[in-house]
């Protein structure tokens, strides 16, 4: 099978998707000539002209009520928010409208609409382009939130997401849009809300989202030359979250680790470690159910410190192995 | 309230009451601004900056046009493309430079970079990452020095793009209705990353929509230093009088790509040609009766600056690990 990157395998999906329905488009900052910040959509506006391929002026409030009311209305939208940040911007519409317009008409409309967005750190931006907001959308009822880790899932998962009914908030990784994967041509759907076991391992479960399942993916080798066997769990929706498979694996290895790059103060980690100790996975388990995420403060732009702001590879090791050494 | 294209003042009124010694500073100025730039360029591409930058080469004379109107105890909020407003402002160099590769000993302690240096201390109030993120905070700024009874002003400066964003609306409106002393500058460099503003608007000039707030609105050439002089010490004074903001714009251009990663693919080079024959500094320079042979000699003045700042920033200590917490609460 060939090999796409993360972006070339959203740009496939979103080119086959918008040629086989006219309903999707996509609406964003420089999406057209520029082809988007990160190259997403880069060569579409030539495919499908500048009517489907809508770039906006710098109005991410509006952006965000434009998906909105076209999808309201029998489109199926795809916006792009530049970065994840500028999100702050359109919080109003996709909160207060996007998110509860079908339960307060009593679940006659649907806002079948994606906004995509890059989020993550590592790349020199500084705190108001690096920040990993998504667990603030977790926590509203009505929206979706996907992160797909890697090239295959990204293709699959943003089909899914065009196709669902609700409104979804699909993050991107920055560092993760040149990783390459094997992706089949033809049009695929992951499913929302089912996890993937990505690694199998009898020591050790580890949840981690997004970029923290290629920097789990490398310490688990590491660790397996000590050997201990990491089960890595991505589970690529964290809204709805699929904790089935999370508690089976935590039964089974009866350790527990959730990392993420998101601040761990109030991220999506605690959820996951509440789902699993109130789960039937308590009486199983060795060891405390620990969390390895951000620091709590904003990105810096020091390229050092901006590395240690984040979980990375080593700290994934350092933390692996005092859990299942008992250091805790 | 109307809107208007401001006309060309008169040089030599300006350049008699200021003397030779103050315009001559001038022109150093937008030098070393030209040559901060040209050196930050060079650093980035020899692979010694971490993250991006927004040069504003082609601009300099609307920097250092408007920081000129205002007084050292007034206000600044800039944004995202602001290396220029921030040395016009008289900021160190050296701290500057730092900063910009992330060094403990630059201005933001190496936490904020290119697109973040502020200088509180001297009421610089710091660039922007978001677009228009200053817009309204400028509000709270007039509103602070309004209720501190102050004779201060506070200018914002953003880009055509921010314009577009929701919060220059209510901002204007707010500062309108309660006659803030503001001067809102938009520098029109014709793009928002590849949105030209003939795409992103509807109207001939962006001063236009200071109608639609009932202020002034201005509009004039951003690379005649003259001109953004003339029309900024208008509005500050309006402003200063307790007669409330101003929308002033300044039509410039950015040489350079909007960021690093910019192929320029929504522009021609003819463009971009014809509007480097319009040189804000060359045409200073021109107004001083000085040709490239003469302008030589600054230049090779601010080159020493900016070497110095390169010597001081690379010598200077990276921040700290155990320091990762600091700053982030008072
Ligand atoms: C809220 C927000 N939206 C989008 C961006 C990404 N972005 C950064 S600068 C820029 C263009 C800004 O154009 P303009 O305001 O004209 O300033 P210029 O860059 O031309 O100086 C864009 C889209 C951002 N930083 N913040
Ligand atoms: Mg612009």
């Amino acid at each position: 099978m060939r090999e796409l990157s993360y972006a070339e395998a959203l740009r496939e999906c979103l080119r086959q998707t918008m040629t086989a329905d006219e309903r999707v488009f996509m609406i964003g900052e420089d999406i057209g000539i520029y082809g988007g910040a990160f190259g997403v959509s880069a060569g579409l506006l030539a495919e499908f002209g500048k009517e489907r391929i809508i770039d906006t002026p710098i109005s991410e409030a509006g952006l965000a009520g434009a998906c909105i009311g076209a999808a309201l209305t029998g489109m199926r939208p795809v916006g792009e928010i530049q970065f994840m940040d500028f999100v702050a911007l359109s919080m109003e519409q996709i909160v207060l409208q996007a998110a509860k317009i079908r339960f307060m008409f009593g679940g006659k409309a649907t806002v079948p609409m994606v906004l995509r967005m890059p989020g993550g750190s590592g790349t020199g931006a500084a705190a108001q382009h690096s920040e990993s907001l998504e667990n603030w959308f977790v926590h509203v009822p009505g929206l979706k939130v996907v992160m797909p880790s890697n090239a295959y899932d990204a293709k699959g998962l943003l089909r899914a997401a065009i196709y669902d009914d609700n409104p979804v908030i699909f993050v991107e990784h920055k560092l993760l849009y040149r990783t390459k994967a094997d992706v089949p041509e033809e049009p695929y759907e992951v499913p929302l809300g089912k996890s993937k076991i990505v690694r199998e391992g009898s020591d050790l479960t580890i949840v981690a989202t997004s970029i923290m399942v290629q920097r789990t993916l490398q310490a688990a080798e590491q660790l397996a030359q000590e050997n201990i066997e990491v089960e890595i769990i991505d589970p690529r929706t964290i809204k709805p979250l699929d904790s089935a498979p999370i508690i089976d694996s935590v039964k089974k290895t009866g350790r527990a680790l959730v990392v993420h790059e998101a601040v761990k103060m109030g991220g999506f980690g605690g959820e996951v470690v509440s789902q699993i100790v109130a789960s039937e996975a308590f009486d199983y388990l060795e060891a405390p159910v620990r969390r390895l995420a951000g620091l709590d403060t904003p990105i810096p732009y020091n390229r050092t410190l901006e590395y240690h702001a984040v979980p990375q590879v080593e700290n994934i090791v350092d933390e692996a192995r005092k859990l299942v050494q008992g250091g805790y | 309230m109307t809107s208007k294209h401001s006309t060309q003042p008169d040089y030599q009124t300006y350049l008699q009451a200021w003397g030779q010694e103050k315009a001559l500073a001038l022109l150093k100025e937008m030098l070393v601004i030209r040559t901060f730039e040209e050196k930050a360029e060079e650093l980035y591409a020899l692979g010694k900056v971490h993250g991006t930058m927004h040069l504003s080469i082609g601009q300099e004379a609307s920097a250092a046009g408007a920081s000129l109107a205002l007084r050292e105890s007034d206000y600044l909020l800039n944004h995202h493309r602001g290396h220029g407003h921030c040395l016009a402002w008289g900021s160190d160099v050296n701290l500057m430079m730092a900063e910009f590769l992330g060094k403990e000993t630059g201005y933001c302690r190496g936490r904020g970079g290119s697109m973040h240096i502020a200088n509180v201390e001297a009421n610089n109030l710091g660039a922007n990452g978001i677009v228009g993120g200053g817009i309204p905070i400028a509000v709270g700024v007039g509103l602070s020095i309004k209720l501190r009874k102050t004779d201060q002003v506070v200018i914002v400066m953003f880009g055509d793009g921010a314009a577009n964003e929701g919060a220059f609306h209510e901002s204007l409106n707010m500062a309108s209705i309660w006659k803030l002393p503001i001067i809102y500058y938009c520098e029109n460099n014709q793009y928002a990353m590849s949105m030209a503003v003939k795409r992103a608007f509807n109207i001939e000039r962006i001063s236009q929509r200071a109608c639609a707030y009932g202020i002034p609105g201005v509009t004039m050439d951003g690379n005649d230093l003259f001109a953004v002089y003339a029309a900024v010490s208008e509005a500050v004074e309006r402003a200063r009088a307790g007669n409330g903001p101003t929308l002033v714009e300044a039509e410039t251009y950015r040489w350079r790509g909007h960021s690093k990663s910019d192929r320029q693919a929504y522009r021609t080079r003819e463009e971009v040609k014809a509007w480097q024959k319009k040189d804000p500094i060359r045409h200073y320079a021109r107004a001083l009766g000085l040709d490239d042979a003469g302008m030589e000699r600054y230049r090779a003045e601010a080159s020493e600056i900016i070497d110095q700042a390169v010597a001081f920033a690379e010598a200077s200590p990276e921040p700290s690990i155990d320091t990762i917490l600091e700053g982030v609460y008072a």
